[in-house]
Formats: structure tokens, C-alpha cells, sequence
């Protein structure tokens, strides 16, 4: 009886693989977050609650998360349509448009952060048209959030793109040739098959979205209770020697991320076991 | 429901399609393109289906131009080679795709599409996978399914594009077996494109050979079998030797060899066509084509195989029946005849390569 249910392969090794993946697996993930929930729980509960009662932490963790869910969501509509473009439609250019996507993946945050503040600060070049609409966006959460949709675009477009390039035109001329109109092919047969993947790339740039730190700091303007995100949060707590405090938020942070990941992955999981079964 | 084509053009870049297409399907049909690839088949198919736009001519269906009709108008079931099911629904929802994106006010009733799904799936003898998504079918049974799908809708036409091309052959076999008993059930309009000369053959009323853009010949199986128009057609239908010599004076003759050809006339050059199996094998030269050292022997089947090489080097396949091979008493090495039992002369000295 075998746990793993081996097959014979002409790539023999599985046992040595398989340890150095899980002694990997440990000494890069697993053993930094087992010693920042060591080191939380040197902390004792009260002084953990009296950190996390405090509004200032709570108020930039709810920041930290809905922004990011915002960001994804935009992500999840306009990465998914630049995608389609990029695999649809031969245009001149394209190799270039493509190469840009990955532009938030390879550029300092820190410069992304700046470039964006300098753009939609009150004088800068888009944030001088929307200040006198009342629209406040660097400086204030909605620029938080144009932060993270610039940090998560390649997540998305990157995921969904070989999917898309996969998925048979057949199938839109199947459909079509069945009576469906444009509209019935895109949500029944087109977007159902990219689901799964779109998830995915969502699910990245929510992950990405609540950790990012170098570009939201320039342009949030870190007001206490609004525009605080909470790695900063976190940043500050070390500055002033609170590793506990640190680890704290910390924690939270991990514990929230890994439920919403594993909520998505579940999701995910279910969408493609329809669909890929024995594939 | 009949189609016509006339006068279809199509071209892509600088590669030509199709050219001046002129076709008529009659109704309740089963029609065969058979050609080799890019031989503009499947551009034929895709069009009179409105997948693809032509750049001239006009398609008919029962008389009405359809031509600039879109595909989701033209009432056309389309299988494709790769089955083109949905992945993530079910055979269920597969089938009954067609009917329930029908707009409300044709839509029929919930009850209605079970029965109607259910029922094309007892058709295609899959109702008991029903449930199964499309991943976990072997491929006849997608195409089954993807057959049933296009069926659901009652296309006035059904065109198939290699529908048994990505299957092994004894799945092959016996779907186009099966593909012409449904036919002969349901007699609807039906175009199917292949490759394969078998199965066009076995499978279709009419048949038309394309090459190049253009139809080479159209016919019933067995005339365009025996008659081949064309030396395209005999070549892409099947083994064929080649002679080269010339026409004289009512004989065909190739070197020190003659044999009689009756109601051609004379021509420098000309090219004889002979199937292995019309060939036969003598040990006297008179009346024969060529001749040839027996080269191998392959004795396994119900005809002998032969091949032969004549003095040039180039091989002269024969097909002769178990008795008369023992008749002959050939032996590899011995130098013999081969005399036509049937031919197709064609004038002019150009081979003919596909």
C-alpha cells in the first residue's frame, strides 16, 4: 500500500524530490510564519487584544483588505478585457502593449507610488481635473486603491491570458452556429470556461494587494484611521520597537489573507473540478 | 432543405480557397467533400455554415439567398473535428444549449427541453451519461454529444467538418457506419467534409473531389471510383501505378510494349493509370504494360501483394487474388508482365503528385 499512490516514471526520485520540496517548502514559508506566531504568543493575550483593540489598527487593517478586494475587483473587469484584446486582436504594436503589462511586475513600488501620486495629486496632471469635482484621490483611500489596481493588473492579465489562448474559437462558432447571440457567448460559454483562472489571477492580486507597501505609502498620505494601511502600521510598530505590536498585526494580516485564499481556492477548486475532471 | 453554391470565391492573402465554386446539395442529401488539405473543403463547408464570409458569389438555401445571412440565422448544425463541447456543463446542458438561448417567447418549457434533450440523446445512445461532464468521455462519445447538440436546435442543414478525424479507426469505423444509418433515419440535408477517400466512399450518396479551390469531380461513390475525371482524382482515391508511353493509332505504347486502347486519339503523350488490383501478372509480353522483377511478395490477406521493379528502378504495385497467384507459381527474383484488366488513359505527360 502505497501513500502517495506512485506510478512508475521514467523520472525516478520522487522520495528525494519530494523531501527537498517539503524541507524547502518549510525553511522558506512555513518557518518565518511559525516564528512570527512564536514570537506573537510571547506576547501574552491581553497585550495581543489591547493591540488590536486599538482603532488606529483596526480601521488601517479593514483599509488594507477592502481596498484591496476594490482593487481586484477592477482588476478582474479590465484585466480580463486586456487579455482579450491581447489575445484576440493582431494590432501593430502589440508586442509592446504586452510587454508593458508586466511593467508593475518589474518597476520599484516605490516608483510606481510616486509616479502615480505626482499624477493624481491635487496639482499633478489628471488630480488637477478631478480636484475641483470634489474627487479626492491622492492622499485619500480611493488613491490607495488606484495604487493596487496599477500593482495587480499583471496578475490577472497574466493568468487568464494562456487560458484564453487555449480556449477554441469552435467554441464561440459552436454556439453561435446553436442560435446564441453575442452576449449569451460571452457569459455562457466564454466566461464560465475562463473562470477558474480569472480566480486565480484575483485571487494573486488580492494577496498582492493587501501586502503592498512601496507604492500605496506615497500616494495614501497615511491619515490615521483613513488612508493607514496596515503594513505601515506595521513598519511604524518596529520603528518605535513594539516588535510584539508588530507581530501582532502581523498575524491578523496572515490569518485574514490565508482565509480569504483558501475561501477562493475552494471556490476555484469547485469551478474546475466540473470542468477538468480526468483532463 | 437544398443548398447552392455559385460561383464562390474565396481567397486567403494570396493562398486562393476557393475559385468560382459552383454546387447544388439536394435536399435530404448526404453530400461528401473529399479532398486533400488545404483544398478549400472546409473554407466550402464554413461558408455555406456563414462561419466564414466569401468574397464572391452567392449561397443559396431552398432557393433564398442566404449569403449575408449570420450564422445564428442560417439554422445550420455544425460538428466540428474537436467536438467543440462546453467543458464545464454537463452532456444535459450540452444538448440542450440551443434551446434554452432561445429567446422567451420561442423558448419551449423546461419539461419540453428534457424531453427533447433526452430523447436526441437516445438517438445518439447516450442518455445514460446524461449527467457525465464532457471530460470524462472517450471521443466518439463527444462527438456523439456534439452531434446530438447541433441536432437539438432541427437545423434545415447539417455540416460536418471531419467529424471522425480525431478518432482511431475502429471508433471511426463504426460512427460512420452508425452516421449513415441516422442518416437514412432522419434524412436531413447533410455536407460532411474528410480526407479520407474510405470513408467518403462508404459513407455519402454524392461525392465531390476538390482540389485546389476548385471541384475536380462530382458523383456518385462508385462512378467516381470507376470513372475517375481526372488524374487527381484517380490518384487521390486510391493506389495507382503509372505508364507513361503514347497513344497510336488505337494502342497505348510505352517502350518495346503495346496495348490495345480503344476510342482515343492519338497523343505524344500519355499517362496510363492502373490499380493494383487491375493489374494482372503473365509470363508473355503480349498486351502487357511493362515489365518488372518481383521484388517482394506480402502473402498475408485474401490478395497477394506484389511489388515489382521495373528496369528504371521505379516499383509497379499488383493485387492478385490467392488463386491465381498460386496459378502463377511466382517466385522473388523471376522477371514478369503486367497486363491491365482495366485503365484510365489520360493525354498529356504530367505527373500527377499530391
Amino acid at each position: 500500500m502505497s501513500l502517495f499512490n506512485r506510478q512508475y516514471s521514467m523520472l525516478p526520485g520522487f522520495g528525494l524530490a519530494f523531501g527537498v520540496s517539503l524541507f524547502w517548502l518549510g525553511l522558506i514559508v512555513i518557518l518565518p510564519f511559525a516564528a512570527l506566531i512564536v514570537s506573537t504568543a510571547g506576547m501574552g493575550f491581553t497585550a495581543f487584544a489591547h493591540t488590536l483593540a486599538d482603532s488606529r489598527v483596526l480601521a488601517s487593517i479593514r483599509l488594507s483588505f477592502a481596498s484591496s478586494f476594490y482593487a481586484a475587483l477592477i482588476n478582474a473587469a479590465f484585466g480580463l478585457l486586456v487579455a482579450w484584446v491581447l489575445v484576440r486582436y493582431p494590432f501593430p504594436g502589440r508586442r509592446l502593449f504586452d510587454a508593458m503589462i508586466d511593467l508593475p511586475f518589474a518597476l520599484p513600488t516605490a516608483v510606481a507610488g510616486i509616479a502615480l501620486t505626482s499624477l493624481y495629486a491635487p496639482s499633478g496632471l489628471i488630480g488637477q481635473w478631478l480636484d475641483p469635482l470634489g474627487v479626492k484621490v491622492a492622499f485619500a483611500p480611493l488613491g490607495i486603491v488606484v495604487a493596487l489596481t496599477f500593482i495587480g493588473l499583471p496578475f490577472v492579465v497574466r493568468t487568464v491570458e494562456p487560458v484564453l489562448q487555449g480556449l477554441e474559437r469552435e467554441l464561440e462558432e459552436a454556439a453561435s452556429c446553436l442560435g446564441a447571440s453575442r452576449w449569451q457567448i460571452v457569459f455562457r460559454v466564454v466566461l464560465p470556461a475562463l473562470l477558474p483562472s480569472l480566480l486565480t489571477g484575483v485571487a494573486l492580486a488580492f494577496a498582492r494587494g493587501a501586502g503592498e507597501y512601496g507604492s500605496v505609502i506615497f500616494i495614501a498620505g497615511n491619515i490615521p484611521r483613513v488612508s493607514e494601511i496596515a503594513p505601515l502600521i506595521i513598519v511604524a510598530k518596529l520603528d518605535q520597537y513594539d516588535l510584539h505590536g508588530a507581530t501582532a498585526v502581523a498575524v491578523v494580516m496572515l490569518g485574514i489573507s490565508f482565509i480569504c485564499l483558501l475561501l477562493i481556492n475552494g471556490l476555484q477548486w469547485r469551478v474546475a473540478r466540473r470542468q477538468g475532471a480526468g483532463r | 432543405m437544398s443548398i447552392e453554391v455559385r460561383q464562390l470565391s474565396k481567397r486567403f492573402g494570396d493562398f486562393v480557397a476557393l475559385d468560382q465554386v459552383d454546387l447544388r446539395v439536394d435536399d435530404g442529401e448526404l453530400l461528401a467533400l473529399l479532398g486533400p488539405s488545404g483544398c478549400g473543403k472546409t473554407t466550402l463547408l464554413r461558408m455555406i455554415a456563414g462561419l466564414d464570409r466569401p468574397d464572391a458569389g452567392q449561397i443559396l438555401f431552398a432557393g433564398q439567398d442566404a449569403t449575408t445571412r449570420h450564422v445564428s440565422e442560417r439554422q445550420v448544425g455544425f460538428v466540428f473535428q474537436h467536438y467543440a463541447l462546453f467543458r464545464h456543463m454537463t452532456v444535459f446542458d450540452n444538448v440542450a444549449f440551443g434551446l434554452s438561448v432561445k429567446p422567451r417567447a420561442t423558448r419551449p418549457g423546461k419539461a419540453e427541453i428534457r424531453d427533447r434533450v433526452m430523447s436526441l440523446l437516445k438517438l445518439v445512445q447516450l442518455d445514460w451519461l446524461a449527467g457525465a461532464y464532457p471530460a470524462q468521455l472517450s471521443g466518439g462519445q463527444r462527438q456523439r454529444v456534439a452531434l446530438a447538440r447541433s441536432l437539438a436546435v432541427e437545423p434545415k442543414v447539417l455540416l460536418l467538418d471531419e467529424p471522425f478525424g480525431a478518432l482511431d479507426a475502429k471508433v471511426r469505423k463504426d460512427l460512420r457506419r452508425w452516421l449513415r444509418d441516422l442518416h437514412d433515419q432522419i434524412h436531413l440535408t447533410s455536407v460532411f467534409v474528410t480526407h479520407d477517400q474510405e470513408e467518403a466512399l462508404e459513407v455519402s450518396d454524392r461525392v465531390v473531389v476538390m482540389n485546389h479551390g476548385r471541384i475536380e469531380q462530382v458523383g456518385a461513390p462508385d462512378d467516381i471510383y470507376e470513372n475517375p475525371a481526372s488524374p487527381f482524382v484517380t490518384h487521390f482515391l486510391g493506389d495507382v501505378n503509372l505508364f507513361h508511353g503514347r497513344v497510336e493509332a488505337g494502342s497505348l505504347t510505352i517502350g518495346p510494349f503495346a496495348h490495345a486502347v480503344h476510342g482515343l486519339d492519338d497523343a505524344e503523350r500519355a499517362v496510363a493509370y492502373v490499380r493494383p488490383h487491375d493489374l494482372d501478372i503473365t509470363w508473355v509480353a503480349d498486351g502487357a504494360l511493362a515489365q518488372g522483377r518481383v521484388a517482394h511478395i506480402h502473402a498475408v490477406g485474401p490478395l497477394v501483394r506484389l511489388e515489382l521493379q521495373r528496369d528504371d528502378g521505379a516499383a509497379i504495385e499488383v493485387a492478385l487474388p490467392k488463386e491465381r497467384y498460386r496459378e502463377l507459381g511466382i517466385t522473388p527474383g523471376d522477371v514478369v508482365y503486367v497486363k491491365p484488366r482495366k485503365l484510365a488513359v489520360f493525354p498529356g505527360g504530367a505527373d500527377y503528385a499530391i
